[in-house]
């Protein structure tokens, strides 16, 4: 519904009203006192507005004029004059402080609950879902679409002053002069009016500007990234040139956007004054005629130019409405989402150093899409190592992913020591189970951060296992050591040195089946071998039971067992020379660089 | 050349203005007339409600009888001044617009342009999202404060120029009151503003550190749930989002006292008038109705003080980012193009020669060291060492990403510092590690090697390197959308559109930095057929991973410790031993494990 919804909502803008103020009294709802004060603040505000003409003219009556009259000065009179303006000055400070401050944070709360509550979400829903949804969707809910939802907060309690004292001054020009009023007021629908014509020709340009301002960032972004065969091509003039395009669409646009604002700014301006002279003129009549005082029309007059400005808040508040709907909108859809992975209590023991793994009989497919994995069965006994050997796209990674119950099978179950993984509770398949990934990811965190993940480990502990994965090299020669700062704003690794602390977070554990996902591809074939030697740990002592998805065949070749892989389908499984021997299809697969050479190097000599 | 930014922290802010409209001089275009509309737009503002106030009082207020010529007078001055000042705010805003959106989309693609050239976007690939905020953010905070915040500020510091005149008209002893009330807002402003930067410059800290932290449960969605660590992010999410919010509420507070501080001011600069008003009226300087037309002026006089002060904030921030767009233009590129001035290369087999080659990143220890070497035309050299051995700073020299700290790198003879880019990158191609695509289709990526090729070039070029069967076997063909960084294919799959792209350059020298990671054994076999091909006919560099390449190469250079330890063919290292044999022998025992 959200798609058809959402093109919609600019093109109905009564629903994007309603939808407006729905949003707003969710966010009223869940934070009324800070609401509350912002909201008096902004009356207060209001109020001490008018009530310094009301001073001032208190101040002419009661202290300027009779000095004058009398020619004495009255210092009690003065220190009055001093106190009501100070008074009224402060009081609008603490107006300004109450409305401003007040509606920063009702709105930095909402976005700090809703950031808690979409992350939440994410934190519990599967990875079935998460592989449905872009991870710059998923970035752009948590953050552009919350603050999205929430920007009308800010202008809010200004806006509700508005109101206020737009009924206000009404109702006192209405009681002045009914005449005058009545002209004096056709500034309010004409200043609406403009401000709708002004929004509904602004918006469409501030859309495709935003658009743009997305698509030179992407260039931008694109063009940094492959820098390297930008350079060595020396290809910058034409990657200048494709930049400079987006960027002259964005600059045309914010031209066109500028004319309208140009225009309309101006007029805004002029309606309030143009209505002061309207009032002036009906006012004259009315006076000569007997009909209305002088005070009357000044009155009037200057309530006209009090309210008429501050109608501009509301239509700043409604400005936000169409973009506040559409984030509140994708907010919801991930707060909707259903689907969390269910857990059993089962929580084993640790028993012996390697797990049984038992893999019955399993099935994955994505909803609608093609079998990826269909009656996979094979066992991986305690302590030994098993390769799983397939071409590109024969269900390699899925398998995995199924191992560490990233998903649940369609059909089939991975038992752990005799137990079906959905039977373990919630943390118990990590306390035996660890996958190193194809892509490391790391937190930003520190070396020791991202290496322990929370864990109580001690440092030699982790020194161990750097040192299992072939990392306690680099990372001692980082500047702190186990305390530098990795990430985006820390100490940036290449891709094998970030595979390496990848492993060694697995191994601090002490995982009694470790799994590899293609985990060491890029490491040096050496450092590679040296990493894998040092698994296999001292003979004679049965070991964490290993299974590794593998290319190398210095990888395969140290498995106990291979379970070839082909189409989702297990071809075939024994050891690498049985495999060898009866299975051509693996022979071809793991032999086809080396088959082929001769004849490469045969054309070498021709 | 430099590893870091220059964040062009140095620069004080109207040096920062005076430089960035340097850079973009359209800023300056008809700069004289945008500035006399808002002389025009700002005078209106200013008589508009004097002219009003004086019909309502003057004329209305007249004692007896309204005085309706002189309200006449009066409303058509007013009338036409509202006129005037409308128009002259259209030109004015549209004016201002034109010129802030030309300009610094000039400054946006210099800026762009620039950063191609620095060593930093090769050597720091984590920094890039900052770059690419330069070039973007940075630029639309420039762009959004001399557009509103810049209008603001000239129109409101005009209309307190025309309030003081106008002041000084009625009296100056009142205007001194109503100035000398003002001041302490004046003098505390810089010290706001200092403040106020610091508020949010801790706010701007503690987005990005939010940020990265709420991407941590979709980016490493995977990792969380494998390793049950769901609380700890969370913690670690709620943490962030708080410090976060905490950050905002302060900045937002101050922003909120700060502005209330004008309000107070003119109270008290209400107050004043009033009871100066009083006492220099007792006197007998000053009539009542002059201290109470001046009350009114001083209405005049707070309004534009109120909104200038409010823009100061925004301007902290403005130039702040103009400044960091200014500082990456002033990071000096790492190499420099001698462009015409240089030396053309003429097409043909190139030598290569390293003649006493160190380099050294700045600050760091050298990575290479006196290295010499002669490559001859047309051979196939096998770069081997282990990692951090300086290979890859070999092939960086070599195709002049970076120049030697001292020494020389000579193609045919001439130093390539005196080449032009022009020249060196029609000769000279680096295939990298990972076969980096751009968002397009296969053809776009492949035109990134020859701008003029036709279809019939490219599938021309990929039967040549044997991969006719490959585009047949792509459902779309040349038309097939690669994905973002061209992930929509497989690693390998990529590596073989790079050699497609590299193949129709048609460089005289070949540089390969062999991809580590893993792909299919079969597509593996076809990559290293489509090198082969690749390679023959020209002189090629390969930094090799796998032992094999330096097995098929003419020579092999083995680099140890940044220094070339060994080098001649595969067949006599291996005779000799030495590094190379040990490397070798490593090699063969995990191959014979098999």
């Amino acid at each position: 519904m959200s798609r058809t919804r959402d093109r919609s909502s600019s093109v109905s803008a009564g629903s994007t009203l309603r939808d407006g103020f729905a949003v707003l009294g969710v966010a009223i709802r869940r934070e009324p006192w800070i609401f509350t004060v912002s909201t008096l603040g902004s009356l207060l505000f209001g109020a001490l507005t008018v009530a310094d003409a009301w001073v001032l003219g208190w101040s002419t009556d009661h202290v300027v004029l009779p000095a004058f009259e009398t020619g004495e000065v009255g210092w009690g009179g003065l220190v009055a004059v001093l106190a009501l303006f100070l008074g009224v000055a402060i009081l609008r400070a603490v107006g300004i402080v109450a409305r401003r401050l007040g509606a920063g944070v009702m709105q930095y709360r909402m976005q700090a609950h809703y950031r808690r509550d979409v992350t939440r979400q994410y934190l519990r829903l599967p990875m079935s879902w998460h592989q449905k949804h872009p991870t710059g969707q998923l970035l752009s809910n948590a953050n552009a679409d919350v603050e999205a939802a929430w920007a009308p907060i800010a202008p809010l309690p200004m806006a509700v002053g508005t109101v206020a004292m737009m009924v206000i001054a009404v109702l006192q020009m209405l009681l002045t002069d009914l005449v005058m009023a009545l002209v004096g007021l056709l500034v309010f629908p004409a200043v609406i009016l403009a401000n709708l014509v002004f929004q509904r020709l602004q918006s469409p340009l501030m859309t495709r500007a935003q658009a743009l301002r997305a698509e030179v960032s992407e260039v931008a972004h694109e063009s940094f990234d492959g820098a390297q065969v930008v350079k060595t091509l020396g290809r910058e003039q034409e990657e200048t040139e494709r930049f400079a395009r987006k960027a002259h669409q964005l600059r045309d646009t914010n031209i066109k956007a500028g004319h309208v604002r140009a225009f309309f700014d101006p007029a805004l301006e002029a309606l309030p004054n143009l209505g002061v002279l309207a009032v002036l003129a009906v006012g004259v009549q009315r006076v000569l005629h007997g009909q209305a005082d002088p005070g009357d029309v000044v009155t009037i007059g200057y309530l006209l130019t009090i309210v008429a400005f501050p109608i501009r808040s509301l239509g700043w508040l409604l400005g936000e409405f169409p973009r506040s709907v559409v984030g509140f909108r994708r907010v919801s859809a991930v707060l909707a989402a259903t689907g969390e992975m269910q857990y059993g209590a089962a929580a084993p023991e640790r028993g012996r150093p390697g797990a049984l793994l038992e893999v019955d009989d399993l099935a994955y497919r994505y909803d609608d899409g093609p079998p990826l994995l269909e009656g996979v069965t094979f066992d991986a006994e305690p302590g030994r190592t098993v390769a799983v050997v397939g071409a590109t796209a024969s269900g390699k990674s899925t398998l995995t992913s199924l191992l560490v119950r990233l998903v649940d099978p369609r059909d089939g179950a991975v038992r752990l020591d005799g137990t079906d993984l959905r039977a373990l509770a919630p943390g118990a398949l990590a306390a035996h189970v660890a996958l190193v990934p194809q892509q490391a990811f790391l937190f930003d965190d520190t070396v020791r951060g991202n290496v322990a993940l929370g864990a109580d480990v001690p440092d030699e502990d982790v020194w161990a296992a750097l040192r299992t994965a072939q990392a306690d090299g680099f990372v001692a020669a980082l500047p702190d050591g186990l305390d530098t700062r990795l990430g985006e704003r820390g100490t940036s690794l290449s891709g094998g040195q970030r595979q390496r602390l990848s492993l060694a977070r697995a191994l601090v554990r002490r995982p009694r089946l470790l799994i590899m996902d293609d985990a060491t591809s890029a490491v040096d074939p050496e450092v590679e071998a040296r990493i894998l030697a040092a698994l296999r740990g001292t003979p004679g002592q049965e070991g964490s039971t290993v299974l590794v998805v593998a290319y190398r065949k210095a990888t395969i070749a140290l498995a106990d067992q291979v379970v070839y892989l082909r189409d989702g389908r297990v071809a075939d499984q024994g050891t690498h020379a049985e495999l060898l021997d009866r299975s051509p299809g693996y022979a071809h697969l793991v032999n086809a660089y080396e088959v082929e050479h001769p004849d490469e190097q045969a054309e070498v000599s021709r | 050349m430099s590893t870091t930014l220059d964040t062009g922290e140095e620069i004080g802010a109207w040096q920062t203005i005076r430089r960035g409209i340097e850079f973009s001089p359209e800023l300056r275009e008809g700069i004289g007339g945008t500035f006399a509309f808002a002389v025009l737009s700002t005078l209106g503002r200013v008589v508009v409600p004097i002219a009003v106030q004086q019909t309502l009082d003057r004329g209305l207020g007249a004692a007896g009888e309204p005085d309706l010529s002189f309200m006449g007078w009066m409303a058509t001055l007013a009338g036409a001044a509202i006129l005037v000042t409308a128009v002259a705010s259209y030109f004015m805003t549209a004016r201002l617009f034109t010129a802030a959106e030309r300009g610094l989309a000039t400054l946006r693609i210099k800026a762009f342009r620039h950063v191609h050239d620095l060593p930093l976007l090769t050597q720091n690939t984590e920094r890039r999202g900052a770059l690419v905020s330069r070039v973007t953010s940075d630029v639309d905070q420039v762009s959004q404060f001399l557009i509103f915040g810049g209008l603001i500020a000239v129109v409101s510091v005009g209309q307190i120029a025309i309030a003081t005149v106008v002041m000084l008209f009625y009296s100056w002893q009142l205007t001194l009151v109503v100035w000398i009330c003002f001041l302490p807002l004046f003098l505390s402003l810089r010290y706001f503003q200092r403040k106020l930067s610091a508020a949010y410059g801790i706010v701007r800290q503690q987005v990005g550190v939010m940020l990265s932290a709420i991407s941590e449960p979709v980016v490493g969605a995977a990792t969380v749930r494998s390793y049950a660590i769901e609380d700890r992010t969370q913690e670690r999410i709620d943490g962030a989002i708080d410090r976060y919010k905490q950050a905002s509420t302060k900045a937002q507070g101050l922003t909120a006292f700060s502005f209330s501080l004008g309000g107070v001011s003119a109270g008290l600069a209400n107050a004043g008038v009033l009871i100066f008003g009083v006492l220099l009226g007792v006197d007998g300087t000053i009539t009542a109705g002059e201290v109470l037309a001046f009350a009114f002026l001083v209405t005049l006089f707070v309004g534009p003080v109120q909104m200038g002060t409010q823009v100061l904030t925004d301007a902290q921030n403005a130039i702040a980012g103009w400044r960091r767009v200014i500082g990456i233009l002033d990071t000096p590129a790492d190499v420099v193009d001698p462009g015409a001035a240089g030396e053309v290369l003429p097409k043909g087999a190139v030598a290569i020669r390293f003649e006493d080659v160190t380099f050294a990143y700045p600050g760091g220890r050298p990575v290479l060291h006196d290295v010499d070497l002669d490559i001859a035309p047309n051979t196939r050299v096998a770069v081997v060492g282990e990692t951090g051995s300086g290979k890859t700073t070999l092939a960086k020299l070599l195709t002049r990403l970076m120049d030697p700290t001292s020494g020389v790198v000579r193609l045919d003879g001439v130093d390539l510092r005196t080449v032009p880019f022009s020249s060196l990158r029609d000769r000279v191609v680096m295939v990298p590690q990972e076969g980096f695509l751009f968002d397009s289709t296969l053809r776009a990526n492949a035109l990134y090697g020859k701008l003029d090729a036709t279809d019939e070039d490219i599938v021309a070029a990929a039967t040549e390197l044997g991969l006719a069967d490959w585009l047949d076997t792509l459902p779309r063909g040349l038309d097939t959308p690669v994905g973002q960084r061209g992930e929509s294919l497989s690693a390998g799959e990529r590596q073989l559109a790079a050699l497609i792209r590299a193949h129709l350059a048609d460089p005289d020298l070949l540089v390969l930095d062999e991809a580590t990671s893993a792909v299919d054994p079969a597509l593996e076999m076809r990559i290293g057929r489509a090198l082969e091909r690749l390679t023959r006919g020209r002189t090629s560099v390969t930094i090799a991973h796998r032992m094999s390449t330096a097995e098929n190469a003419d020579e092999v250079v083995v680099v140890d410790k940044g220094r070339i330890v060994q080098r001649g063919p595969h067949a006599a290292l291996l005779v000799e031993g030495g590094v190379y044999g040990r490397l070798h022998a490593s090699w063969i025992a995990q191959q014979s494990l098999l």
